[in-house]
């Protein structure tokens, strides 16, 4: 493996069981994803886009084959370790942001960091700072309820930059949201690419979507076309 | 933030919900303390009994007198150590509410038998003097405000030979609880000799023997006795431990403690079901919520202790709010059912039995929802498929 490979995939194979019923999600999948990359997933529903995104992102593991982040054999991980190998490695951002009702943006932001060790000053500053990278550090006491679509995901993006993950994982960052408002979160997730040199894997139907990431991967069947 | 101040703001989610499930906690405790210190009230002289007394009275009832020639006749049985009597006088203070235990006594003979309770020397002796003299407890002291030498006039149930309803004593001794003792403080002692010789009928009579035995052990067998000596006689007697005695007495009232224990029983299976469905409602309109926590990485476990501290924060502020509240109702009655109930006070054991209740009434109603979510799995909660 490269040493600028952060993410390498072999042989991946994911089954379900529906009822009695096998249902092969992928197949044999071979995919490398370099550090500081910014992948767009596409392909058509049911073509296993968001299974490979469970898998990336530690919430499911596969049914055979080898997935290694960062050195880490994901795949041999047990589910308590994946846990714990999600809050360290890995930020989502999610179609529908996903926010707490309950807590105001800047606590939204904070709850991942409840799982860190940094003290109360530390995880401020953290806070500040991604509050400050998507521009939403005037909107700190606000709650969820009182943020418009698109700051709700700005929101969203800072509780996944926070705790400065190796992995974005975007699930229809912009699915919900109309179309200006989806290239300013286009724009943001490039910067924090370009900036912060993220390294990003999105899923999307949108192809204008993806044409803000570095380059983009089709996915049918459970398998990559070229 | 703190993982406390994340459990309390899921509390505030439903407001509403939250104050009405806290309510009816609270209720429940408010119940749960007032009938508690009913039920120790009326069991309060149970627990004063002494293992090595005996109490003998007439076998068709308490209210029947026995021959005072008894007393002398027990003291000859075999195993019996020492005897005295008392005899219930039933008179009230300026107004029929203001009732409270009156008992002519032999005042030696009952002090001694009641060792739980201090009387100072020089009053003893000052009583012992003084025929229309009476002791006190502090707690008569407290309810009436009554001092050494202060002249009390009651209005008997007895009347006297010379006429009148109205008994005359003076207050010549204040006695109070040994430390470390409990005892009833709200009685007033005076002479037998008196009361015998003043009242208009049932003179050579007296209410009940009180003896203490050599062997507690032998109890039994001194009572079967006692009451064997007077079969067949125009007062047959019943003898029983002090024990049995007081319980049979709280009995009167019927089994305050059966009928309290079903209600509460009643009142917190109800509550069970109550704030166990606000709990399984709160952790299902947030199945996504606990999904994309655990997805940033909270574990399962964390998940599961995060619900059960909800639950057990709900019920421990309903059940400490019920509590408290029980407490300054109790504190504001009490004064008012003293003659009736000199015992009821809240006592510590109802707090602390309500605050395990409290905790294992969270921990129930906690435990399905918060097992629930600890097993709940992201991909399905997420739609993630």
């Amino acid at each position: 493996m490269e040493a600028d490979v952060l993410v390498d995939l072999k042989q991946i194979e994911k089954t379900y069981f529906r009822g009695k019923e096998q249902v092969k999600v992928l197949s044999g999948l071979d995919m490398e994803i370099k550090r500081g990359d910014f992948l767009a997933l596409m392909g058509p529903s049911g073509s296993g886009k968001s299974t490979l995104l469970n898998l990336l992102g530690g919430l499911d593991s596969p049914t055979a084959g080898s997935l290694i982040i960062e050195g880490d054999h994901i795949e041999r991980m047990s589910r308590a370790q994946l846990t714990r190998w999600r809050a360290r490695h890995v930020g989502f951002i999610f179609q529908f942001y996903n926010l707490m009702p309950v807590l105001t943006t800047q606590r939204n932001v904070e709850l991942p960091l409840l799982l860190t060790k940094l003290s109360k000053k530390q995880r401020r500053q953290h806070v500040d700072t991604a509050l400050q990278l998507v521009g939403l550090q005037d909107r700190a006491g606000h709650y969820p309820s009182e943020l418009s679509g698109g700051q709700e995901q700005r929101v969203a993006i800072a509780r996944a930059i926070v705790s400065d993950p190796t992995l974005l994982l975007c699930d229809e960052p912009t699915g919900d949201l109309d179309r200006q408002t989806a290239d300013e979160i286009l724009q943001l997730l490039r910067q924090l690419n370009e900036q912060q040199n993220k390294t990003i894997i999105m899923v999307t139907h949108d192809p204008i979507a993806a044409e803000h990431a570095k380059r983009t991967l089709n996915l049918n069947k459970g398998a990559l076309q070229s | 933030m703190t993982y406390l101040y994340f459990i309390w703001r899921n509390l505030l989610r439903k407001k509403i919900r939250t104050l009405l499930t806290l309510l009816s906690i609270t209720v429940a405790f408010i119940l749960y303390a007032a009938l508690g210190t009913l039920n120790y009230a009326f069991n309060m002289g149970v627990d004063l009994a002494g293992a090595d007394r005996l109490i003998t009275i007439h076998k068709t009832s308490l209210i029947e007198q026995l021959p005072y020639s008894y007393v002398n006749k027990v003291k000859s049985v075999d195993g019996v150590a020492s005897v005295t009597h008392a005899s219930w006088f039933g008179a009230y203070y300026q107004d029929p509410k203001n009732q409270f235990p009156q008992f002519p006594v032999v005042a030696d003979e009952y002090f001694a038998m009641y060792d739980t309770v201090v009387l100072p020397q020089e009053q003893l002796q000052a009583w012992k003097q003084n025929r229309l003299g009476a002791v006190i407890g502090t707690g008569l002291v407290d309810m009436f405000g009554w001092k050494l030498g202060d002249r009390i006039p009651l209005q008997g149930l007895y009347g006297r030979k010379e006429g009148g309803r109205v008994w005359e004593f003076v207050i010549e001794g204040i006695y109070d609880v040994k430390e470390g003792e409990v005892a009833d403080t709200r009685t007033l002692f005076f002479h037998y000799d008196y009361f015998d010789e003043a009242r208009s009928f049932g003179n050579g009579t007296v209410g009940w023997l009180i003896l203490r035995v050599d062997d507690p052990a032998v109890a039994n067998q001194v009572a079967l006795e006692i009451d064997a000596l007077f079969a067949n006689s125009a007062a047959e007697t019943k003898t029983s431990t002090e024990k049995v005695f007081m319980e049979s007495f709280a009995k009167q009232f019927g089994d305050i403690g059966a009928i309290t224990g079903a209600i509460l029983a009643a009142v917190f299976f109800t509550m069970l079901l109550i704030a166990g469905n606000t709990m399984a409602q709160s952790v299902r309109e947030r199945i996504g919520e606990i999904a994309v926590m655990k997805t940033i990485g909270f574990s399962d476990l964390s998940v599961l202790l995060m619900v059960l501290a909800e639950s057990l924060a709900l019920a421990l502020c309903g059940g400490l709010i019920g509590l408290g509240l029980a407490w300054l109702f109790i504190g504001a009655v009490a004064g008012n059912l003293q003659a009736f109930l000199p015992g009821f006070a809240m006592p510590v054991g109802v707090v602390f039995s309500g605050l395990g209740l409290a905790l294992g009434l969270g921990v129930l109603t906690g435990m399905f929802p918060a097992w629930q979510g600890m097993r709940l799995s992201i991909i399905g909660a997420l739609g993630r498929r």
